[in-house]
């Protein structure tokens, strides 16, 4: 995770504070050169701040910026460089690529407007449509470009400069959601095309899990976790994660054993209900009798209509259909266990009636236990 | 289909053709809709479906057929028979919620009520309870413009029930909602009509909103029929080609039925999709023995793996596979077909992965082209 001395972007005990609100909290990270790195979280987690941050846009309270080993900002060392000397580019949300002007003049404004020579405008403009892929499009009118294309006019007038990092905020969202979708993937697509170093903020879980090579949760200013978008998903540190990313089944109980790499939790299930008493991976360094949480998806269920014998894949319970909802490749299906609802999907279609009885199981190695 | 009973049939439309200009906008057709039940008619835009829809509103004539609903002739061309729309009995909600700004909730849902000269006490305690019903109690003395889109949704379906109608119409409800939104009141929305038990006709060109809501749905296409049955029906077992790839993803491959082994089964020759592989599949309505058929296989019925284990298995390299989170959507070329394949995120798939392909004869179907 530290990758220090061959990181593009270092963010060293990184500290800002808006009045008394610690907006940004002591947040550390290295990304990778070619490095397509999203900050992910709720509104107000300070992932736009730190973007902001190693952009210039805000001057840190403690802590240190590098980009390609060179100090952009420290707090303790009164270093500051102002966004134009820290050799990056960027993307922000309400990108507008001007209809009026051709393909060329859009990439090539930022340089004219910092009095480049025109040999110089001409070779890097030319030189970034390239990367992008647009260089035969030059004499274009922006109007006359598809959705895709103009995409690539925004990261190419990023990239002019011929910038260390793009630094990407929420840059699509204000398009509509089938657009959206498209664009991810030709957004990420030509990311790793130009293989340029990116860092991206955005509110959106599926958006990072589809473009991300790492996320980093954020909530209240601290990161959460650090990791490959699968291994946020299936082993998410804590119960914010494992809400926030995806769906989680998440149950309350507490820890009673342990075998190998598993844990044995009871839970609880109210009045007139035995607790359950499931396994799981997880619960690293916790207890016997500590609170635990249970996190399970409900793509990791499997529902029988009566009950199996034995235990097919360890744990098993018992629960009653609220309702269900067909979405033709997924049924989604909640069902009532004691005081939870818990939500399943499953792959092949059941006829399930409210009410009816049905007994759920999971895997051990697909619930994780998380200690807060 | 004439064998149906007359409780199966509480709504009957027979050969209803619409011409517009020289546009044969419905194209004669026939179907019944059982008391209480939910019908969804699903097509792209000009399929005819929203025709066909006023048409039974009476908001236009119709060129040929009848239309009768519990027993009570709407219109028929035969019998020259015309029943003015406001004598149909009939509970809509648009696109456009359609309900008066300088009103309140209280006031709009009562209206229709008060042209109907219902006594005071009752009004008040039937608009009470469909307020309860659309969740909108709270809400009852606001103002509809200060209502959110969701919520003034919300009222104009209250309206459409409070009168007890015979049948409630509902043309895109939902579609100015945003997707969240949207999601939610289909869930709701299909609540509400189950509790009321009012049969319902709904127009949508979204297939994820035909699946959620419906008792039956029917697929149109210019004008006609192309398929009629429950959701699951309609998405494992579609007619032809054109349902198949309108209801969900489906990758749709030529191929050439072998043999029909037994009613509904058989085997199939694959003509495209990297390996001329014959395989056992269901054999779908009309289609026969050397015939040319269109394979259907959902991208979730389609098994892969790292490994040939060997049998029929088609090898193919993952091109692309993007992470969801609950399932990994996935492009895997074989030779020059490009398979979509829905895996489940522990299969773990990479870009560039050598992989092999699986179809499970349960889930694969030859339709008509």
């Amino acid at each position: 995770m530290n990758a220090r001395g061959n990181a593009m972007v270092e963010l060293d005990h990184l500290s800002k504070y808006f009045g008394a609100e610690r907006a940004v909290n002591d947040v550390n990270l290295a990304v990778a050169p070619g490095e397509f790195v999203t900050l992910l979280g709720p509104s107000g987690c300070g992932k736009t701040t730190t973007l902001r941050c190693i952009a210039g846009l805000e001057r840190p309270d403690g802590g240190e910026i590098r980009i390609d080993g060179n100090i952009v900002a420290s707090a303790e060392r009164g270093i500051y460089l102002n966004p134009e000397d820290r050799n990056i580019g960027m993307v922000f949300q309400s990108y507008a690529v001007w209809p009026h002007m051709t393909v060329f003049d859009n990439v090539a404004y930022g340089l004219r407007v910092r009095h480049a020579s025109s040999d110089v405008i001409k070779t890097r403009t030319m030189r970034a449509l390239e990367l992008v892929g647009l260089a035969q499009l030059a004499e274009r009118y922006a109007t006359k470009l598809s959705g895709g294309q103009r995409q690539r006019v925004a990261l190419a007038r990023a990239i002019v400069y011929e910038p260390k990092v793009v630094l990407f905020d929420e840059p699509l969202s204000n398009l509509d959601a089938k657009l959206r979708e498209q664009m991810r993937i030709e957004l990420v697509r030509l990311q790793h095309e130009v293989g340029i170093t990116s860092i991206y903020v955005t509110h959106d879980q599926s958006e990072a899990l589809v473009m991300s090579d790492r996320v980093v949760v954020m909530n209240k200013g601290v990161i959460q976790q650090i990791g490959d978008p699968l291994t946020i998903y299936a082993r998410p540190a804590n119960a914010f994660v494992a809400n926030f990313i995806g769906v989680a089944n998440l149950m309350q109980g507490t820890l009673t054993g342990r075998s190998g790499e598993f844990c044995q939790m009871e839970i609880p299930l109210g009045e007139g209900r035995a607790p359950l008493r499931l396994s799981a991976l997880g619960g690293e360094g916790a207890v016997q009798g500590q609170p635990l949480i249970l996190s399970v998806r409900p793509e990791d269920f499997a529902i029988y209509l009566r009950q199996p014998s034995g235990a097919p894949n360890g744990n098993l319970f018992e629960g009653e259909v609220i309702d269900t909802v067909y979405l033709g490749n997924f049924l989604e299906c909640r069902v009532r266990v004691g005081r939870y609802e818990v939500g399943i999907q499953i792959d092949h279609y059941e006829q399930l009636e409210p009410k009816q009885k049905v007994f759920l199981s999971f895997k051990p190695d697909h619930g994780l236990c998380l200690t807060g | 289909m004439q064998t149906e009973n007359h409780s199966s049939r509480y709504v009957e439309v027979q050969g209803l053709v619409k011409w517009f200009g020289n546009d044969r906008a419905v194209d004669g057709i026939s179907f019944g809709i059982p008391r209480g039940k939910f019908l969804t008619l699903l097509g792209p835009s000009g399929c005819g479906k929203t025709t066909t829809l006023m048409s039974i509103a009476g908001l236009h004539g119709i060129d040929a057929g009848s239309i009768r609903v519990g027993g009570v002739t709407y219109t028929s061309k035969a019998e020259g028979l015309f029943l003015a729309p406001e004598k149909r009995d009939i509970g809509m909600v648009f696109q456009s919620y359609a309900i008066w700004p300088h009103m309140t909730v209280t006031q709009n849902v009562a209206y229709p009520l008060e042209i109907r000269k219902v006594e005071r006490a009752e009004i008040d305690e039937r608009v009470n309870d469909v307020l309860r019903l659309v969740g909108l109690t709270d809400m009852a003395d606001k103002l509809a413009t200060q209502l959110s889109g969701g919520q003034q949704q919300r009222t104009a379906l209250a309206r459409a029930i409070v009168s007890r109608p015979r049948l409630l119409l509902f043309d895109e409800p939902l579609s100015n909602l945003d997707l969240k939104l949207r999601e939610q009141m289909r869930v709701e929305l299909k609540r509400i009509q189950h509790e009321v038990g009012i049969t319902s006709i709904y127009v949508t060109h979204d297939q994820a909103e035909a699946l959620v809501m419906s008792d039956e749905i029917i697929v149109m296409s210019k004008g006609r029929i192309q398929q009629k049955g429950g959701p699951h029906e309609i998405y494992a077992r579609p007619i032809n080609a054109y349902v198949s790839n309108f209801i969900g993803v489906a990758n749709l491959l030529k191929g050439r039925v072998v043999q029909v082994t037994a009613p509904g089964r058989g085997e199939v020759e694959l003509t495209e999709g990297g390996a001329r592989v014959t395989l056992p599949c269901q054999i779908g309505e009309g289609i026969k023995a050397g015939e040319e058929a269109v394979i259907s296989v959902r991208p979730e019925n389609v098994q892969v793996s790292r490994d040939n284990g060997g049998g029929a298995s088609i090898g193919g390299e993952v091109l692309q596979a993007i992470f969801l989170g609950n399932c990994v959507d996935c492009r895997v070329r074989s030779g020059d077909f490009e398979w979509k394949v829905l895996a489940h995120p522990r299969a773990g798939l990479r870009k560039g992965d050598k992989v092999y392909l699986r179809l499970d004869p349960e889930h694969t179907l030859a339709v008509q082209p």
